[in-house]
């Protein structure tokens, strides 16, 4: 195994593109795991904690742009204003020396259908921006981004560079089902975003399917049924959480059995969505 | 490969290292230092929790090449020659050690915590410790240990 270090964005670049079957490595809390447990042995190691760009957020018209590294622990202190979805799940990703490293860029990079940042970046409508030397820089939106079990629009010489989210212009949620409320591989998870200019909600499933997905018949049921000015009529809720559910397509594994994980994001998605709701209606639910 | 790196303020030059090596690795097997529990090597349980440029990481998880030119604080630099660090004696006093194996994961990590707040509520330590496991689960004399130290600190600033 080789180890390389480059120490700026070219270099990273240009070293993934001669060396395609190295592994990029960040804060290591996937790829360390597969490497001491003797599941994977890359030609070589491409660690990236030396380019400091990627560790640096930004904001430019009103779209945040978030390098793949910085830390879940940086989104919860410096990002949970503008972008609540994203710092809600971080939150409930591993413990606080896991969240110090890792990063949605490696969530990304994974790709694991059960990565908690992926459900809250796909009901944001987040664009993932990736590049290679010799073929330039793609955005990619997220929904597009997922294609199957820890497999990735990513080509094999590209690096993710950064995710960029408008700020919230509402309520977001996250909620995750799990053992335990910490160190907790998502039995599955949702994600809901409120879009009042466009009257549109975003949604978004983790662990629930081969890939992180939006729930697209949810999404459009609102889109004709949802009076922004009244209450959340409960007819309507209750089918959100029946498309929701439909959306699903879940296995049945040591987390958790198939039938559990369809009839957790209906609960879910009729939790989040009341708890959007009564913050959008400018009350707090009891 | 060769890594240099900074270990409780003193400069360690590992030779013969291994790619895929853990920070864990080098500092147990080849620096001398077995402070820093291996046991999960998942990250899993936070038993060799260490400073990392002044961030507490599992140290199972950090490549060892990452380390390179960087900063490390073990269990072992907490002390200051014979006198302990009022963490490690709160741990003592309150019995908060049975086996002893995730004691060093847990004092690095409450020595954490008490440098950023000052008089942590039970909420907060328990947030804070979420990624150590004490398979004794001797949690509650972990948790006198962990306020006994905060007040102590807190009487000295």
């Amino acid at each position: 195994m080789e180890f390389l270090r480059p120490t700026t964005w070219d270099e990273a670049l240009a070293a993934k593109a001669d060396r395609p079957g190295a592994m990029p490595i960040q804060g290591g809390t996937d790829v360390m795991v597969e490497i001491n447990f003797d599941v994977r042995r890359p030609e070589a190691l491409l660690d990236l904690t030396r380019v400091p760009e990627l560790r640096t957020w930004s904001l430019e018209d009103g779209r945040y742009r978030v390098g793949a590294a910085v830390s879940y622990t940086t989104i919860i202190e410096e990002l949970s204003g503008p972008l609540p979805g994203l710092a809600q799940a971080s939150r409930t990703v591993g413990s606080p020396q896991i969240r110090n490293r890792g990063s949605v860029g490696g969530n990304l990079g994974a790709a694991s259908p059960a990565g908690d940042s992926h459900p809250p970046l796909l009901a944001a409508g987040a664009v993932i921006e990736v590049e290679s030397r010799d073929g330039g820089v793609r955005m990619i939106p997220a929904h597009e981004f997922y294609l199957g079990v820890k497999r990735s629009a990513l080509r094999p010489d590209e690096l993710i560079r950064a995710v960029h989210l408008e700020a919230a212009t509402g309520p977001q949620y996250f909620s995750k089902v799990g053992t335990r409320n910490a160190m907790v591989i998502a039995v599955c998870s949702f994600a809901v975003a409120l879009h009042p200019g466009e009257r549109r909600v975003g949604t978004g499933l983790g662990s629930a399917a081969p890939t992180p997905r939006r729930a697209l018949e949810a999404e459009e049921f609102l889109r004709r049924e949802l009076d922004w000015s009244a209450r959340l009529d409960p007819a309507v809720l209750k089918r959100f959480g029946e498309l929701c559910a439909r959306a699903a397509s879940p296995i049945d594994d040591v987390r958790g059995t198939a039938d559990y994980r369809r009839h957790a994001i209906g609960v879910m998605a009729r939790r989040t969505l009341t708890w959007a709701w009564n913050d959008y209606r400018g009350r707090r639910a009891a | 490969m060769r890594v240099t790196f900074t270990v409780n303020g003193r400069e360690e030059c590992a030779d013969d290292v291994w790619e895929g090596e853990s920070l864990l690795y080098v500092l147990r097997e080849r620096v001398g230092l077995p402070g820093s529990k291996n046991a999960c090597e998942q990250g899993e349980c936070g038993s060799c929790t260490v400073y990392l440029d002044g961030t507490p990481v599992c140290a199972c998880l950090v490549a060892a090449g990452q380390a390179e030119g960087r900063q490390v604080r073990t269990v072992e630099g907490l002390a200051e020659g014979d006198r302990l660090d009022p963490v490690q004696e709160a741990f003592v006093e309150s019995g908060a050690v049975q086996c002893g194996f995730c004691t060093p994961g847990l004092i690095v990590q409450t020595h954490d915590l008490l440098e950023r707040v000052d008089r942590p509520s039970d909420a907060e330590i328990r947030e804070a410790l979420a990624g150590n496991l004490c398979r004794c689960t001797g949690y509650e004399k972990i948790l006198d240990a962990v306020r006994l130290a905060a007040e102590r600190k807190a009487a000295t600033r």
